[in-house]
């Protein structure tokens, strides 16, 4: 309670338990495309650009942004909620952690849409 | 007399034994033959295991993981969150790889160039490596959601598994990003 149900992202642990599952699922099919491509490609800026300007690829790519953020939350979250003791030092650290998820999103727009 | 497998057989008496606990031996000198700790194991530890005081102890102590045996899938399960770690550390790099990437033909071929450097190729194989062994101990993870390999020696033969395979898979990352 206190300090931990304020930096979670979930309300309860069954959420972020739901939260870290399907986040994994996105982020391990989005990883595997990724991967297959690389392989079965020749990846020169054509092919790369193209890739990343078509629709369906921007949404997958911030589909996998935004779940690496929830995923990292809750796993960033539970790690330092096991080895930090000490209250303050371990909220300011989740804080921190949150902050750069939310810049890694924002930047991740930016870059997708081209802004 | 005849021993075998902790049968005696001594004069027409037949003693059976169970197993010895690990650092206790079987004293006949005792006025009751009973299991009592070793002399050396009563020698190496002094008076108590840090362990075994910690659990008869009323009050709560926190135990010196330093000093504890680690199973394999214990191993896996901190190499999981260790890589998380690097990896979300890691994504920064990547993002700036893919901002400058897209940003134009100069800038993918700016990227190509970094590539070429042998700290770069280091980075971008220490991330392929944590984010390949998180992808594969995240599937057993999954599986194991699925109720396979929750036993115990299921959940071995899972951590060992998982070690096998993203061994592999880290040689072969190695191999593209080096080659």
């Amino acid at each position: 309670m206190g300090m931990n149900s304020v930096t979670n992202i979930g309300r309860n642990g069954i959420q972020d338990w739901i939260i870290q599952r399907v986040t994994a699922y996105v982020l391990a099919l989005y990883t595997l495309f990724l991967l297959g491509f690389f392989v079965t490609t020749d990846v020169d800026y054509q092919a790369w650009s193209a890739l990343f300007a078509q629709g369906w690829f921007k949404i997958f790519s911030l589909l996998a942004l935004l779940s690496i953020a929830g995923h990292a939350w809750v796993g960033l979250w539970t790690v330092s909620t096991d080895y930090i003791k000490s209250a303050m030092p371990r909220f300011l650290l989740q804080a921190a952690c949150v902050l750069v998820m939310f810049v890694y999103v924002v930047w991740g727009i930016q870059i997708l849409w081209g802004l | 007399m005849h021993r075998l497998m902790g049968l005696s057989i001594a004069s027409y008496r037949v003693v059976i034994r169970p197993p010895e606990p690990i650092g206790y031996r079987y004293r006949t000198d005792s006025p009751v033959p009973t299991y009592q700790p070793s002399a050396t194991v009563l020698r190496s530890r002094g008076t108590k295991r840090e362990c075994e005081s910690a659990v008869n102890s009323k009050r709560p102590v926190n135990l010196d993981l330093g000093k504890f045996h680690f199973p394999l899938p214990a191993i896996t399960s901190i190499l999981h969150r260790i890589s998380g770690i690097i990896i979300f550390v890691g994504v920064a790099f990547l993002m700036y790889g893919l901002d400058l990437s897209l940003s134009g033909e100069d800038g993918f071929n700016r990227v190509n160039e970094l590539l070429d450097s042998f700290l770069a190729k280091l980075i971008i194989w220490g991330i392929l490596s944590a984010l390949l062994y998180h992808l594969v101990a995240g599937i057993k993870h999954l599986l194991m959601d699925a109720g396979i390999g929750e036993e115990l020696e299921s959940g071995r033969l899972a951590a060992k598994a998982t070690i096998a395979v993203s061994v592999v898979l880290i040689v072969l990352a190695g191999v593209w990003v080096w080659a």
